[in-house]
């Protein structure tokens, strides 16, 4: 077990096989190479991605199937292989989640999907090549889109 | 940076394998067709500006201890109450 500082939670330990690297970091934070996902304390959707060693650096994160059930990732082939993975079932999926002011209007990055590879233990943000995924999408209008067309 | 002059369905050659070719000028906006391998991934410029733009935007969202389960909660409550209104 590793000893970290993260954002949510202050000093907290977690097993090295938490560890998740990013060879390419994350775009313009390209130097943060290492992070660790933090489940909430109760029950949610919602995670963290911590970056290992800046405390200060944390980023609110959600399966895009969370609130958009038919979401389909569209990346290239190449984003798997740079993480390891043959195919899409092999990686987890998340958005980055923006909270303004009043959190009802978070919003979720489905642009720049978060790839991660359990198995290898690797992850990459990629650029969807599905032009109908944007940075900002809201996620209770989601939800709500999704439900209406049940 | 170097810079060259093209005209219409002129090209220009990145390595080996990946051509540019100026497929209409119209105005200020210029039509470019991109030979490259399937490999090779191409995106507009203001795209990974945006992301970029964004990870920094989500990464000054203003959290406290207790944000996640706030926004869990809104999530919650915000899913239930569309479920009733389409069993109206």
């Amino acid at each position: 077990m590793v000893t970290i500082v993260t954002k949510p939670f202050g000093q907290i330990e977690v097993d090295e096989r938490q560890i998740i690297d990013f060879p390419e970091g994350i775009y313009g934070f390209e130097d943060i190479k290492k992070f660790v996902i933090l489940d909430a304390k109760e029950k949610s959707p919602f995670k963290w991605l911590q970056a290992y060693d800046e405390p200060d650096l944390a980023f609110v994160i959600i399966r895009p199937v969370d609130f958009m059930m038919q979401y389909e990732l569209d990346v290239m082939p190449e984003d798997l292989e740079d993480i390891g993975a043959k195919s899409p079932e092999d990686v987890l999926v998340f958005a980055i989640v923006t909270i303004p002011e009043d959190p009802s209007k978070m919003t979720a990055n489905l642009q720049g999907p978060v790839l991660i590879n359990p198995k290898a233990r690797k992850g990459k943000q990629a650029i969807s090549l599905c032009d109908k995924y944007t940075v900002r999408h809201y996620i209770l209008e989601e939800i709500k889109k999704a439900q209406v067309k049940g | 940076m170097l810079v060259l002059a093209r005209k219409v369905n002129e090209s220009i050659m990145i390595g080996d394998d990946i051509e540019i070719v100026i497929i209409d000028i119209k105005g200020d906006q210029v039509k470019l067709g991109i030979k490259a391998p399937k490999s090779v991934a191409v995106h507009r410029k203001e795209i990974y500006d945006e992301i970029q733009k964004e990870n920094i935007a989500a990464m000054q969202s203003k959290v406290k201890p207790d944000t996640l389960k706030d926004i869990t909660d809104i999530l919650q409550t915000h899913k239930e109450k569309n479920i009733d209104n389409s069993k109206k």
